[in-house]
């Protein structure tokens, strides 16, 4: 066995035993990335002596018998959106090529205090726009279960490394399921904290009342011990949720016995791949051995929610990406020679396809004459949806779904149709709508071997309560002893 | 519905994106698909409902008015394409 075919928690107990150092975990990763990253594709920058320097502080923490936190000296990997002061983040945008942040996002500052080598910025859509890494302006990530294919989106290069073990786990962020859908595409566990549980400070901003950073790891006990870590109210945050935060892994093994299920009809329906419907219909069954009962409920809404959130995100997004426009960081167009020409220029050469067609999108919902029409009548279904929730958690303590329609899917196979691709998020985005909390777990794999995730979503603030289902089914199945075949 | 490409143009210029005349037209094209697609919001009564923008009812928190260090100059500057002593420089906007 490898050092990093560990866990998180596994490789955190052998630090702590003293069986392993900080600085070997780190150059394992190194080495690992060394290896298999010019087939996955999935770091856009490695920062050896950043990662290696906190290591080694690690270990001198440790010898001095005064470790900074239970995760420190873990490796991790970042999406190339959260601000890392130094190191060049771009977002996955020509627009910032070159950017060096004169600061931390509050999150990257939780782990640097936690002690976590952090040793990378990994592959997304550009401004976290997509749903499989093609939008990135760079290249895009691969799959590590099959190289051919898609690790999902946006946060696809975050999900790729650590399915392919090249970091012990990493940080994501979902606006849509940015987080879950790469997670269950590459047998993952990915977790999107309840709107206002993690900082947004220092993270690049694509729809603001959407985004929420979040763990991307192998296991369920890893991520609730990464979440432990991030999730902290921001006086720097003011949508940041002041929240008391509990003790993510004290019921970690606590079971579902007794645990009222919602398995929403709506989330059951026409287009879904007949093996991902036979693989969730299947831990359906597993939680009900386990000794949950299912209950049948419903969210009459939910065909509305992409077309809701199709307004909704673009138009934030229109709003959060003015700020690029060749003044103050970025790319600036060589030839302009007007202020005008400097925005329109820059942003034309700058932003790529699918954040063009965002912009343009909800610039035209937000323009006058229209505002009724499309934005504000979406911000009114957006509260019918958030109903359907409430109503539902009223009679379950939680909800169970696939996460993503399709396995893995062809590189290529969905660039030129947006509204195909639209639909990958179509049981993931109206989590986010309603602010809510979700999770994927690994639920099996395909004939082909592509892995199928489960969705679990639960009451807002509740995330103790997902990682505890999660961890049941995990418990029973151990999905993530197995390795991408790289 | 279907946009016109004056309407595609007009909303570029809103946005301050220039575009090609080949995004013109596969903008067109997509974004009245999309906006096809979102019609369907159209047959809710949404009359009586209150809009929704933030997920979470929360009011939004503001810290203790305390004056802190912001960022130095050299470093709010150090990543502009174009500077000049202490501000960003942009071409002569008036003659």
């Amino acid at each position: 066995m490898q050092l990093t075919d560990l866990t998180m928690l596994e490789l955190a107990a052998k630090l702590a035993a003293g069986a392993v150092s900080s600085e070997e975990a780190t150059r394992a990763s190194l080495a690992r990335i060394q290896q298999v990253d010019a087939k996955v594709r999935a770091f856009l920058r490695v920062d050896e002596a950043g990662a290696l320097a906190a290591a080694r502080a690690s270990d001198a923490r440790r010898k001095a018998g005064s470790p900074a936190s239970a995760l420190d000296g873990v490796p991790l990997g970042l999406k190339d959106l959260f601000l890392t002061e130094g190191v060049e983040t771009t977002a996955g945008s020509r627009i910032l090529e070159g950017f060096v942040p004169p600061y931390d996002a509050t999150v990257v500052r939780l782990l640097k205090e936690a002690g976590l080598p952090l040793v990378g910025k990994l592959n997304l859509d550009e401004f976290a726009m997509g749903s499989s890494n093609e939008s990135s302006a760079f290249f895009p990530s691969h799959n590590p279960w099959d190289v051919s294919r898609t690790p999902g989106g946006s946060s696809g290069g975050s999900a790729a490394a650590v399915a392919a073990r090249e970091v012990f786990g990493a940080l994501g962020t979902d606006t849509g399921g940015s987080i879950r859908q790469p997670a269950a595409l590459t047998n993952t566990v990915g977790l999107k904290p309840t709107y206002g549980r993690v900082s947004r400070f220092g993270v690049i901003a694509f729809a603001s009342s959407l985004d929420q950073p979040g763990p991307m790891t192998r296991t369920v006990a890893d991520a609730a011990a990464l979440l432990q870590v991030i999730a902290r109210p921001d006086a720097r945050d003011a949508t940041s949720a002041d929240a008391p935060v509990p003790d993510y892994s004290a019921d970690l093994e606590a079971g579902v016995r007794g645990l009222k299920l919602g398995v929403p009809r709506e989330y059951f329906t026409e287009g879904m791949d007949p093996e991902v419907e036979a693989a969730v219909r299947e831990a359906l069954r597993e939680y009900e051995r386990l000794g949950a009962t299912l209950v049948d409920v419903s969210l009459p809404h939910t065909k509305y929610a992409l077309a809701t959130y199709y307004l909704i995100a673009p138009a934030e997004a229109s709003s959060n990406l003015a700020r690029y426009d060749g003044v103050r960081f970025g790319l600036r167009a060589k030839d302009a020679r007007s202020l005008r020409d400097v925005y329109a220029l820059t942003r034309e050469q700058g932003f790529g396809a699918e954040v063009k067609r965002r912009i343009m999108l909800g610039t035209y919902a937000l323009s006058s004459g229209y505002y009724d029409a499309y934005y504000l009548r979406a911000q009114k279904v957006r509260t019918l949806i958030r109903e359907d929730f409430t109503r539902a958690f009223a009679q379950v303590d939680a909800l169970l779904s696939p996460t993503s329609p399709v396995p893995a899917f062809k590189l290529g196979e969905k660039v030129e149709d947006p509204l195909s691709m639209y639909l990958m998020d179509i049981y993931t985005l109206p989590c986010n709508l309603a602010g809510l909390p979700g999770l994927s777990v690994p639920c099996g794999f395909t004939k082909a071997g592509l892995p199928v995730g489960l969705q679990i979503l639960g009451r807002p603030f509740d995330e103790a309560g997902l990682l505890r289902i999660a961890r049941a089914y995990e418990r029973e199945h151990d999905f993530f002893r197995r390795a991408a075949p790289l | 519905m279907a946009l016109t490409l004056e309407q595609v143009r007009h909303v570029a210029t809103l946005a301050r994106l220039s575009l090609t005349p080949e995004e013109e037209q596969r903008f067109t094209t997509q974004l009245s698909a999309v906006l096809d697609a979102v019609e369907q919001l159209q047959a809710l009564d949404v009359e009586a409902v209150e809009p929704t923008s933030h997920a979470t009812l929360m009011s939004s928190r503001l810290r203790e008015d305390v004056t802190r260090p912001s960022l130095p100059p050299e470093k709010s500057l150090a990543n502009a394409p174009a500077k000049s002593d202490t501000s960003f420089a942009v071409p002569k906007i008036i003659e």
